[in-house]
């Protein structure tokens, strides 16, 4: 091995304008995916802690089938398998926000599960004696408090879903792993462009992080 | 207009051989009783009586198994089918809880006006007015932008008051109002009670304070295994108690 191999600065910095193309990919595939899993999450959350049996199993099915199995599995399945059921392919960047989607929605369906639950039950007692329906009793009362308890673990499934999008360049997103691939492919500076990857994911991550410690400050006033 | 709100006399809260069970246990038995408007009753029993049980069933908090309730003309069936009427029966009665049980994201404020302004659909001036009045009322004037996690504990529990008495219920609950206080929060609170039990509001009370309760309730209900055991003024049940199980628990509770 050549041990007076170099750390090339002036490649890797070479490297950042093509790289930068990937980004608003990763954010819209991440983001996007994201925003759709948390109303899937909603919903099938609600659904989980439902009374009526009828509507907690088709859940609890939902949610062990996509946390159960691999998100690169999930969007193999739909980029390349469900163009055989429908007849027609299907975009790379739908796949993957689908895949985002559903995967992150199983973990935040029971996100909300817990957030929900962990409500004191005197907060619903005290709702329902002041003669608010139960609706109004969860949209005022439940809800709000269980969506600041909820910061924290949503966040954690932020940062995840933001790097599974890596995942994404096997079907051929142009996100940024798949960026830094094309580049390497020409320069062979595998070295300082996957650092340069690493280095971006951690600046969109941390910004997450950062927007979230905000909110939830801000959110911990009167509690 | 129904015939119990234009008869004066009529009892506000009915129960007809009330049963509940939790599971195999047997916690309300053949309940019995009427209250008046502007009667002061005190429930008090051991730990596991039943006592907060039966207020409990009286705002469909807790179903009953069979017997019927009516409250202010409003029936409530068995197994919760209260349907409007329980939604009804809420709206005109107040609950005060051990755990004040306020909402922790609402200010004080919020706290007293959601229920007029969600419920009545009183607009949010005509609420705030009603809501100045009452904290004004309780004392808690001063707090009314603060959160209710930044008071006391007998703060908390007068804007919960406030917060009940702000839908104008005919008729008050307190369930254990004063035991998660600390001791010298105590007064305050008693105080609150014993001013709106002056003006005439019906209280069901469920309470250890016998001092209180000898001074304010026009009538003491004893409860034991899930039976109301013995009943009278609170001189009678507490100083001429005529059944050992009264005499028994009061002789406990007397000794501290």
């Amino acid at each position: 091995m050549d041990v007076t191999f170099q750390f090339d600065w002036q490649a890797a910095i070479a490297s950042l304008p093509h790289l930068l193309t990937g980004i608003p990919w990763t954010l819209l595939i991440s983001f996007g995916g994201l925003a759709i899993g948390f109303l899937i999450g909603i919903i099938f959350g609600l659904l989980r802690i439902s009374p009526l049996r009828l509507l907690r199993w088709p859940a609890t099915v939902y949610i062990e089938i996509f946390r159960g199995t691999p998100v690169l599995v999930q969007v193999l399945f739909i980029f390349y398998g469900l163009p055989q059921l429908l007849g027609g392919p299907i975009n790379a960047v739908v796949a993957g926000i689908a895949a985002i989607a559903l995967n992150a929605g199983a973990y935040i369906s029971e996100i909300v599960r817990g957030g929900v639950q962990s409500i004191e039950k005197g907060q619903r007692e005290a709702g329902l004696s002041l003669g608010l329906s139960r609706t109004d009793t969860f949209r005022y009362i439940i809800w709000p408090q269980a969506l600041r308890r909820m910061i924290p673990a949503l966040g954690n499934q932020g940062i995840v879903s933001i790097k599974d999008t890596s995942l994404f360049s096997v079907i051929g997103v142009g996100e940024l792993v798949r960026q830094g691939q094309v580049y390497i492919a020409t320069t062979f500076t595998a070295l300082e462009v996957y650092l340069m990857v690493a280095l971006l994911y951690l600046a969109i991550t941390l910004s997450l992080s950062f927007a979230l410690r905000l909110l939830e400050r801000k959110g911990l006033v009167g509690q | 207009m129904n015939d119990s709100q234009q008869d004066a006399t009529a009892p506000i809260v009915t129960m007809e051989k009330v049963n509940k069970y939790f599971g195999s246990l047997h916690v309300m038995q053949d309940i019995d009783l009427e209250i008046t408007a502007g009667e002061v009753v005190v429930i008090v029993g051991a730990s596991g009586s039943g006592k907060s049980t039966l207020i409990r069933c009286i705002n469909g908090l807790e179903e009953f198994q069979s017997g019927r309730i009516v409250v202010d003309g409003n029936e409530l069936t068995p197994h919760g089918k209260g349907g409007k009427s329980l939604q009804t029966i809420r709206t005109e009665v107040g609950m005060v809880f051990q755990q004040f049980n306020l909402f922790p994201h609402l200010s004080v404020h919020a706290n007293v006006t959601l229920a007029p302004e969600k419920v009545r659909g009183l607009d949010n001036t005509k609420a705030w007015e009603i809501a100045d009045r009452l904290l004004e009322r309780v004392g808690i004037s001063d707090q009314a932008d603060k959160y209710p996690g930044q008071l006391s504990g007998g703060q908390q529990q007068r804007v919960a008051l406030a917060r009940a008495l702000a839908m104008e219920p005919r008729l008050m609950l307190f369930d254990e109002p004063t035991s998660a206080l600390d001791p010298e929060m105590i007064g305050e609170v008693l105080d609150a009670m014993r001013e709106l039990a002056n003006e005439g509001m019906t209280m069901m009370i469920v309470t250890h304070e016998m001092g209180f309760a000898r001074e304010v309730a026009d009538r003491a209900i004893f409860v034991h295994g899930g039976r109301i055991v013995e009943q009278g003024t609170p001189q009678e049940v507490f100083d001429r108690p005529q059944h050992e199980r009264t005499q028994a628990f009061l002789s406990r509770v007397l000794k501290h």
